[in-house]
Order: structure tokens, then sequence, then C-alpha cells
């Protein structure tokens, strides 16, 4: 029996291809001027079903009855605060999130989880918050899992968001992973396009996928509350508005929902450079080209006539030349920063999927045909030790530094 | 002590070519590989049982051609490799395919550690090492970059924050997602390449794995892909020409709204 849940109609497939040219997976191919499915490569995404202009193609999405979904309102934003500061990242979902809100006719509000922050609750509401739920404790003074997931399952399941936003950091991602399954909702990571579809009230979730070569747009159809992570420098940070104000709602829970089965023993802090790769405005990054270690000192100093912070290639973190945490790239970290100066990398494809997104991209190689200047605005073909002495000249007297 | 290995069979993403003219991927000869974060958590296990004996299972949900990624898991020091398949999984979102792996765990039995890569290659959630951990019910920690100790049922491990580390202590059993900094893998032994070979793989299915049918493929995925698009490629870059000191001016004149 072919219980497939897609199926291609051969009387009307015509071989056109078109199909297998939009398929993501390359699960389709055309024989005998018919498009097979290879159902063991298929995903089932419906990509080619969009594509099909002789409606040859079918999948049964599922037809599970409609919910009532109507008690869940509102967007939320789960603000991430370290130490009692409350993290960039939030106040971009902050902005974001009212677009969201407006678009829906609801409130935007925050959660904000610690000890001792009733203080920030300010800092939130400038930048949009209409309601902050507060849950201030001393065992949430630090993240941990269990009670971090906890206390926002307690609150989700009382007061029922429609949307749900959460930064795609080192917290969020085990935080959010972990609501998600346990009030069985739908989330979608790493958003870069957050939208509504007005008439079914659903968001509409864009994300890359094989590293930016593919967008997906995904909704959560039938779940509440729809639940995105967005990473940092995505959105933009909202005007601040210190006449606005929010209604703040403090709860208070028990040990058993605080209570965590991990325990913190220490928090290390290791960054040579003050600034946070996936935080920062401006990256410099060294490649193989630098040649060698103490040949990041020409990257670092440019660096730091820009404010920016320093990267690397994968091969440098291999040499030894530079602590892992610095690398960007497919194993390392994925950054989009208003500018991005590649040094010396060639720009091998793991490389470019951590920075292509990256608003403006400035790269010196001396091979002119360096994959790197495919993506880069700006390209200067030349030797590094030369250009980048000449550039921190050239910015410092900008910046009058 | 038990652990357990969850990995994922991701094509090789250096192999990936675009389309210069149609702007699509191509994906002819791409070659299928171990999820590159999933190999540093096979040989954290294999390392693991080196320190305190016993047993490591490797377990990945995916086609019939996944088996060769539990072969290869076993080349590098695995023990047993079990490949859950099903058509029925077909279209699983990370809340679906985070609840087939725990109900496969479930069915494996007793364990102390189960260890899962960081994220996938080629989707980059970061959501099924904490979705299973949820599903089980049991402890984690997510981006452990060193198991620092194991003794009285308790584990001291590192994990990379954005500005360093925690050092966290969990109870097992537990899970944790580990990043590249934690290992170098091993390459395959000749031994381990002879095992593999002759190894055999346990094969099951959504019924195998007492898999509730709603929470399963598409059925059991709150997520729905709507739309796929290939976006405007980035466009090729304007060289600048001229000498040093020439081309140091142009880009401070272009780069001057930004810096400042």
């Amino acid at each position: 029996m072919d219980d497939s849940k897609i199926k291609i109609i051969t009387e009307k497939c015509t071989g056109c291809t078109l199909c297998v040219r939009i398929c993501p997976f390359g699960a389709i191919k055309v024989e005998n001027k018919k498009a097979i499915i290879d159902l063991s490569k298929c995903n089932l995404c419906g990509a080619c079903v969009d594509s099909c202009k002789f409606t040859a193609i079918v999948l049964d999405k599922g037809s599970v009855a409609k919910k009532d979904l109507s008690a869940y309102k509102d967007v939320w934003v789960f603000c991430e605060q370290k130490k009692g500061v409350i993290q960039t990242i939030s106040f971009e979902l902050l902005g974001e999130g009212k677009k969201l809100a407006d678009k829906l006719g609801g409130k935007l509000c925050a959660v904000l989880l610690g000890e001792n922050i009733e203080s920030k609750v300010d800092e939130v509401a400038w930048r949009g918050a209409d309601k902050i739920y507060l849950v201030d404790d001393a065992q949430l003074k630090n993240y941990r899992d269990d009670s971090y997931t906890k206390v926002l399952v307690e609150l989700v399941k009382e007061y029922k968001p429609e949307i749900i936003l959460c930064g795609a950091t080192v917290m969020g991602r085990s935080l959010i992973s972990r609501v998600a399954i346990t009030i069985d909702a739908g989330l979608t990571a790493d958003c870069t396009g957050l939208d509504i579809d007005p008439e079914e009230r659903l968001l509409l979730q864009t994300r890359p996928a094989f590293g930016g070569n593919i967008m997906a747009t995904i909704i959560t159809p039938n779940h509440r509350p729809q639940m995105s992570t967005v990473r940092h420098k995505v959105m933009k940070e909202p005007e601040l508005d210190k006449s606005h104000k929010a209604e703040v709602i403090k709860k208070k829970y028990g040990d058993n929902v605080l209570s965590s089965r991990t325990r913190i023993i220490d928090i290390v802090e290791e960054i040579e450079e003050t600034i946070n790769l996936s935080e920062a405005d401006i990256i410099v990054s060294g490649g193989r080209g630098i040649a060698a270690a103490e040949n990041f000192s020409h990257i670092k100093e440019l660096a730091k006539v820009l404010g920016a912070a320093v990267g690397a290639s994968r091969a440098t973190v291999d040499a030894g030349w530079i602590p892992y945490s610095h690398q960007v790239g497919q194993t390392g970290k994925t950054v989009c920063p208003k500018l991005y100066i590649a040094c010396g990398i060639s720009g091998q494809i793991q490389h470019l999927i951590g920075m292509q997104s990256s608003k403006v991209i400035l790269a010196i190689n001396k091979d002119p045909d360096a994959p790197i200047f495919k993506v880069a605005t700006y390209g200067i073909v030349g030797d590094i030790f030369e250009v980048i002495p000449a550039l921190t000249k050239e910015f410092k007297k900008i910046l009058k530094k | 002590m038990n652990i357990i290995v969850c990995i994922k069979q991701v094509p090789n993403t250096t192999d990936v070519k675009i389309d210069p003219v149609k702007n699509t991927l191509i994906r002819e000869g791409v070659e299928s590989i171990i999820n590159p974060f999933d190999t540093y958590a096979i040989e954290e296990a294999v390392r693991l049982k080196e320190r305190f004996t016993g047993k490591v299972t490797v377990v990945t949900m995916g086609p019939p051609q996944a088996e060769s990624a539990l072969k290869e898991a076993i080349s590098l020091g695995c023990d047993e490799g079990i490949l859950v398949s099903d058509r029925k999984f077909a279209g699983s979102d990370t809340w679906a395919t985070s609840y087939t792996l725990a109900c496969a765990i479930k069915k494996i039995g007793a364990f102390d550690i189960i260890l899962c890569g960081k994220q996938a290659s080629d989707g980059d959630t970061a959501q099924v090492g904490p979705g299973i951990s949820t599903h089980l019910d049991v402890p984690q920690v997510t981006y452990v970059k060193k198991i620092e100790e194991i003794k009285d049922n308790l584990a001291r491990v590192e994990r990379m924050t954005e500005e360093g580390y925690d050092i966290v202590e969990t109870p097992i059993p537990c899970l944790f997602t580990v990043v590249k900094e934690i290992n170098t893998p091993r390459l395959p032994s000749l031994k381990g390449m002879m095992r593999a070979k002759s190894a055999k793989i346990i094969q099951w299915t959504a019924a195998d794995i007492n898999a509730d049918p709603k929470n399963i493929g598409l059925d059991g995925s709150p997520t729905r892909v709507v739309k796929i698009f290939t976006p405007a490629p980035r466009k090729g870059g304007e060289i600048l020409k001229g000498d040093t000191a020439d081309v140091a001016k142009q880009v401070g004149t272009l780069l001057k709204d930004i810096i400042i």
C-alpha cells in the first residue's frame, strides 16, 4: 500500500523538471518524462507542489481538527539578563515584537527573570513593553535550565501568549527548546524575518537553511504560542521613549518551580577583547593569509581603532594562532555585523556560511580569484601587510584618534 | 557506564555548490557525512568509555542510507548502532524528531549519559538535544566544552558561554550537547574499520519504538514549511583600484558612515 503523504499524479505530469530544480533536498528526478520522488530524501516541505504548473503533485499536510486558539493573545519577549544587565538582543527583540503586536492589535509584553532586577523594568518599558512579567528570586540569579524553563512554562500556561520571541543565544537556545517541548508548541530557530499573515493571524517565520543558500518560511498553524529565536543584530533596537510606562506583574513561585537539578559552581569570563563577537557592530577577521600568530597584531590594531571585535577563520584557530572563541564560520560563530572586514581569508563555504549576512563586507586578499570577493561589497586585491596598516591609518584620521 | 550518542547524517557543505545561472543548490554528487558537531560527541563518548569502561550505543533517525553514518561511528569506537527509520517520520520538525529519538532511547533502556553535537550543520537549530532531554525528563547541559569529572552520580562540566564558560554540576543520568572545543576526534583504526564492516546495525521502525503516531512525522510537527525560496544572491563585489594609499582613502569614504 502506498501510504506516503506526497504523490505525483502521473497523468498530469509533463516531465518539465520545474520541481526537480526547486527541490531543496534533491529528492526528485524525471524518468521517462515523469517525475519520481525519492521518499527517503523527501522532507515533505511542499516546495515542489507550489512549483508545479500542472498541479501534478499533491501533498497531504494532514487535516487536524482546528483548535480554538483565541485564548492566546499578545507578543512576549524573553528578556535575557546576565549579572543583572539586560542583553542587547532583548532590546532588538522588543523592537521587532512591537511591530508584530501592532499588526495583531495585541500588547507587547516582556518576561524578566533574575535577582534584584526590579530596577530594570524602566529599561524594558522605554523600549516599548506594555506589560512586564517579573519574577525576582535568588534562585533565578543565574540561568539554570530547570528553573527558567519551569517559570516560563508556568507564565505561559497562566497568561497564554500568542507569540514568544527569544534570542538565539547560548541561554535562549537551551531554554526555549525545553519550553517548546514541555508546552507542545512550535519553535523556529534563527529567524531572519518575522511577519504576520493578517487573515490567519499566523506568524510567518523566515529563516535561512543550508547556510543561507535557501530561505524557508515556516508557520505554526495549530499550536500556541508560536515561538521563534532570532540572532544578534538581525532586528533593530527601537528608539528610546522614556515616557512609555509598563504595567508590572510580579509573580512568586515555590521551590517546586524554582528548583534545579543542575548547579552552577562558577562563572568564568575569558574573552580577550571586551567585545563579544556576536554583538559587535564591526568585526575584523584574520585568515590563513596573515601567515603567523604574531601577525594577528595587525588585525587587533585595526579592530581597536574601529572599536571592533576580532574574528578568525578556522585555519587560524586550528593553527593555534587565536582561541576558538574567535572563530567565525560553520563550526564557529555565525555573525551579521554592520561591517565585516576579511583580511587574508580566501572564503571557503564554511566561512561564508558564518558571515555572509553581514551588511557590508570588505575583503582584502592577494588572490584576485579568492571566493571571498564573490560575496564582498568591496574588495581590495593586495598584500594585507600593506593594506591593513594603510586602512588603520586612514580610519584613525577619520575617527580623529 | 552506558553512553548513548545521537547523530545525524547531513550533506557535506563543502560539496554544495550554487548553480550560477539558476541560483539553486546543486545537490548531485554531494556526499553524506556525519554532522561535524556529532563527531565530537562520538569521540567524547568513546573517551568516557575508555575512562570509566562501559558501552557506547550510537543512534540516528534517518533514511536507510544513514546506516553508513552508524558504521562510521562504530569504526571510531562505538559499540552498537541503531537506525530508527520509517517513512512515517518524513516531515518531522525538531519537536517530532526529539520525540522519536527519545522513544528510541527509552527502548535502549538504562543510560548514564546522552551526548549530542551542539547542532546539525544543515538545520542549525540546536533544538533536538534539549528536546530529547525534555522528553526524557533528564537534566541537560548544552555547549559542553569539557567533562571535568564524573563521580558519585554527579558530573561536573564546563559549558561554553558568550563570555567564557560556566562550571556546572549535574546528576546523572543526563544529556550533554558538546562543542568543537571538547576534543579532537580520532581517525578510525584498522581494527575499527574491520569491526564496522561486519557490524550488524539494529533497525527500528516507529512501531518498534512504541512511538505514538500522533507525535511523529508531519502530524507530530507543530511547524510547517509553507514556502521555500532562493534569496537574491549577494552581489559580487566592486574591486577597488589604485595604489594602497589611494585604496585606503576610497575605503574611508565608502565606510565613513558605518565606522563613525
